[in-house]
């Protein structure tokens, strides 16, 4: 098919600009939630480190878990872990999109989709803490 | 009816005059009932003919006057001028597109990939005429009717910051014809559209911003389209693995 511009050379191509995900709230968030796998990898590599620890002997073991206890440490874990539940919120609401259920032929609203998964993962993690409470002080 | 006035600032590119686009101001006597797109054919018919821009229905259906208006892709002949009042109201030519005459884009590449895609029934075998035209359930149409609701408006494209860094990407709306057809009992073309669907300028370049589906004046949500081409497709590479005899 033919296009019926006139002449191509003068075509106006204008440039994104490097701010785009500034222009939007939508792009902002967006933004957001791809930042939030670096702390979230940030935050696996430091848990990894600190189960590699566990080999390396008591002293180092407990070197590390004092290091962790610093203020810029703990700042990094709150922000990572805002970033988290920010990642997971979105993630449940993008997979009501990604993978609808249909109950009788009709798609399952995607705010009532996401509630029922932000609620089994609530349910899930309160089972672990309670698991984890459960267990003996020496463990 | 009572008449206010408001201002467009519009986006003008005349190629033969000038280099970048400029900004031209229209002060504007509307009624209440008057859409952007009534201002702009006012401005066309009385004030400046040499304005030009596209348009057809006036009524949301051939998708032809998309717009920035305010920085937002819409349909202009489906937003008020009432709603922007008193403040003036930025008119330009939809994002991401080159620009071939003021509010004109040029939609040559964006017609290709409609095209790319094979948005129509591809059929392993007709049949022959005598035994009647294919048949249709309810809940087979319903599986695919609102991604067949697109007018071809390209908001979405505007919308779409990958589409804007990545002018090869197929987009939104052309994914979601594409999958419209995938999802139609009637077509045996889901493999052959694959090799566009898959493609990395296809399903896995959408990183899954979301504003395509905001912006659609029709609810196609082409966001949901492409995220549930990857999964098919993911879906049909494992298979393809572990079932290698099973592939069509
Ligand atoms: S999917 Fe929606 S926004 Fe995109 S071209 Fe079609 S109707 Fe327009
Ligand atoms: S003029 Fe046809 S959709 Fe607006």
């Amino acid at each position: 098919m033919m296009a019926t511009r006139p002449d191509p050379a003068g075509l106006y191509h204008p440039a994104m600009p490097a701010t785009w995900w500034l222009r939007k709230r939508s792009y902002f968030l967006f933004m957001l939630r791809e930042l939030s796998s670096v702390f979230i990898a940030g935050f696996l590599v430091v848990l990894l480190l600190q189960i590699a620890q566990i080999s390396s002997g008591e002293d180092a073991r407990a070197a590390f878990s004092a290091m962790l206890r610093s203020p810029g440490w703990i700042l990094f874990h709150g922000v990572a872990l805002a970033f988290a539940v920010y990642h997971s919120v979105t993630w449940f609401y993008t997979t009501s999109i990604v993978m609808p259920l249909r109950v009788r032929g009709r798609e399952l609203p995607r705010w009532l989709f996401t509630a029922l998964n932000i609620g089994a993962w609530a349910g899930v993690s309160l089972v672990i803490l309670i698991l984890y409470l459960a267990l003996p002080a020496s463990a | 009816m009572s008449e206010r006035t408001i201002t467009l600032d519009v986006t003008r590119y005349r190629p033969h005059q000038e280099a970048v686009p400029t900004v031209q101001s229209y002060a504007i006597p509307f009624p209440d009932d008057w859409v952007v797109l009534d201002a702009l054919n006012h401005i066309k018919d009385q004030v400046d003919g040499s304005l030009s821009y596209r348009w057809s229905c006036r009524m949301g259906v051939c998708g032809s006057c998309g717009m920035m208006v305010n920085g937002e892709p819409k349909l202009s002949c489906a937003v008020f001028l009432r709603d922007y009042f008193p403040r003036a109201i930025r008119v330009e030519p939809l994002s991401n597109f080159p620009v071939i005459r003021d509010l004109v884009i040029d939609m040559s590449g964006f017609l290709d990939k409609l095209k790319s895609v094979k948005p129509w029934i591809i059929r392993e075998q007709e049949k022959p005429l005598s035994e009647g035209e294919y048949l249709q359930s309810p809940r087979e149409l319903d599986a695919y009717q609102h991604f067949s609701q697109c007018i071809n408006c390209m908001l979405c494209y505007a919308a779409c910051p990958v589409f804007g860094l990545d002018s090869g990407f197929v987009g939104p709306a052309a994914i979601a014809l594409g999958y419209r057809y995938n999802l139609d009992s009637r077509d045996h073309g889901t493999a052959e559209r694959r090799e566009v669907l898959g493609d990395h300028e296809g399903i896995w370049q959408c990183t899954f911003v979301g504003e395509c589906s905001v912006v659609c004046p029709k609810h196609v949500d082409p966001a949901a389209a492409i995220q549930r081409v990857k999964v098919d497709t993911a879906k049909d590479w494992i298979l393809s693995l572990v079932m290698p005899w099973g592939q069509r």
